[in-house]
């Protein structure tokens, strides 16, 4: 029997991908300061505006620090914005990304992951993009390039739900992911303009003119903050609905998390982004040893997805989680917030740090490290060198 | 009208809060209107936005706030507006 194709399948890199999304989502206005990895979205973004397919103001700013002031101030008056950026342009914008979470504006941002300087790298690390844990965004991250483009259009959609109400950043691994030519399922124009409504609310009104991130008296800010960490609390149910409504349209499951062959496993992985797939095929190679192995695939890092984590890992016998990012002075970023989420429950909860600037992680490290593991060999925190 | 579903920064500056400022001038800037050329840098460049446009497009100070600080007569690159004393 012939199966056919429902989807339009196409082969995409990851930045090309991303930038097919946000076409489909047809934001009014982008400012996007190039920068690699993502360079080659933005230079897809603007063959889009130039060939008249995506119908949006692309400003040309001078660095990134404008880019995100520019829809910040866009998104104020109404539009659906979108920028992308990595490393360091993602620290330079450092600034107006906080201005853009304590104002609760609907955003949304592609961070291709790169390693920090110094020394200067070019190559994937979750550094950058864990940095901006506290800023009061939502973040999300993708293991593939299906994902990458999944997780943009549903990003539009939870930024802009009015109990959320919060931006949006989408993480996924620079040259992993970016530079990575896949096949990606992808929608069709009208499927994402039913999905996706234009928003309900208005940030600013032209005939009733206030002041925007005025100064707040201490009883002011804190009320603004505690109503911003209410709603990035509500916000785990609504992005729950949204992946749910998302699936019956795609036919793709999404949820704060992935649970790979966890459910009856005694050793799990905790990872997130593009190297779930290595520990997926390092699942596989310890089930064919007898090790009972799991993964459990973080998607949305902010908020913290506490209570999946318990339900899931609660009976390990072991954990280990792999952090592409370290907290210096403390420990793996992704392992502490794992570690805290067990907190009360005898877990032994391990860390390992691989893939810093990019250095190269397959399969049988994963292998190797939950092979120690199973024998007792295995430290609290190991740097894979 | 504003509606949006959270608690979010946001002000409603009054004009003049703070009595009509203009009265701590010192120095009044004049705009001699036949040198203007109405390229706008006093209305750029005045630090409290209180220099408006007519329809004509020429500019317009509102004295009522006007502190007198003079940036507009440094800026004006046609030397069109003078500081004069307000008291004798």
């Amino acid at each position: 029997m012939v199966q056919v194709l429902k989807r339009k399948a196409l082969a995409l890199v990851g930045n090309h991908a991303v930038a097919y999304a946000v076409k489909q989502a047809k934001p009014q206005v982008l400012a996007v300061f190039p920068i690699t990895p993502q360079t080659t979205m933005l230079e897809k973004l603007a063959e889009y505006i130039a060939s008249g397919e995506l119908k949006a103001e692309l400003i040309k700013v001078e660095s990134e620090h404008s880019a995100m002031a520019a829809i910040y101030g866009a998104a104020l008056a109404g539009a659906r914005v979108f920028t992308a950026t990595s490393s360091h342009g993602l620290l330079y914008m450092t600034e107006m990304i906080y201005w853009a979470g304590g104002q609760r504006v609907p955003i949304v941002a592609a961070i291709a992951t790169r390693a920090i300087a110094s020394p200067w790298s070019i190559l994937d690390e979750h550094q950058d993009f864990l940095s901006k844990r506290d800023a009061i965004w939502i973040q999300i991250m993708a293991e593939n390039v299906q994902e990458a483009y999944d997780l943009t259009i549903q990003a539009f959609r939870i930024s802009e739900d009015e109990r959320v109400i919060l931006p949006v950043m989408m993480g996924f691994d620079g040259f992993i992911l970016t530079h990575t030519m896949e096949k990606v399922e992808v929608l069709e124009d009208y499927e994402v303009d039913s999905f996706l409504p234009p928003r309900k609310f208005n940030l600013i009104d032209f005939s009733d003119p206030v002041g925007i991130g005025p100064l707040a008296q201490p009883d002011d800010y804190m009320r603004v903050r505690y109503d911003a960490m209410k709603a990035m609390e509500r916000s785990k149910s609504v992005i729950e609905e949204i992946m749910r409504e998302y699936e019956k349209l795609s036919g793709r499951k999404y949820d704060l998390v992935e649970c790979y062959k966890c459910e009856d496993a005694k050793y799990i992985f905790v990872t997130m982004g593009a190297w779930s797939g290595d520990a997926k095929v390092a699942v596989n190679m310890l089930r064919d040893e007898g090790i009972e192995a799991g993964l459990l695939k973080i998607i949305v890092f902010r908020p913290f997805p506490k209570e999946k984590v318990q339900e899931y890992l609660r009976s390990a016998k072991g954990v280990v989680v792999f952090d592409r990012d370290y907290s210096y002075g403390s420990g793996g970023i992704l392992a502490n917030e794992v570690k805290a989420a067990l907190y009360g429950l005898q877990v032994p909860v391990y860390s390992v740090i691989a893939g810093l600037g990019g250095k190269d992680v397959k399969p049988i490290h994963f292998q190797k490290v939950m092979e120690d593991l199973v024998n007792e060999k295995l430290e609290e925190e190991r740097w894979l060198l | 009208m504003i509606n949006i579903p959270a608690v979010v920064p946001i002000a409603r500056p009054k004009i003049g809060s703070a009595g009509k400022t203009g009265l701590w001038r010192v120095e009044r800037p004049v705009i001699h209107y036949d040198k203007c050329t109405k390229c706008r840098l006093c209305v750029l460049y005045c630090p409290e936005n209180n220099i408006d446009l007519l329809e004509n497009l020429y500019p317009q100070i509102d004295y009522d706030y006007c502190k007198g600080c003079g940036v507009c007569a440094q800026v004006c690159p046609e030397k069109a507006i003078e500081m004069v004393r307000e008291v004798k």
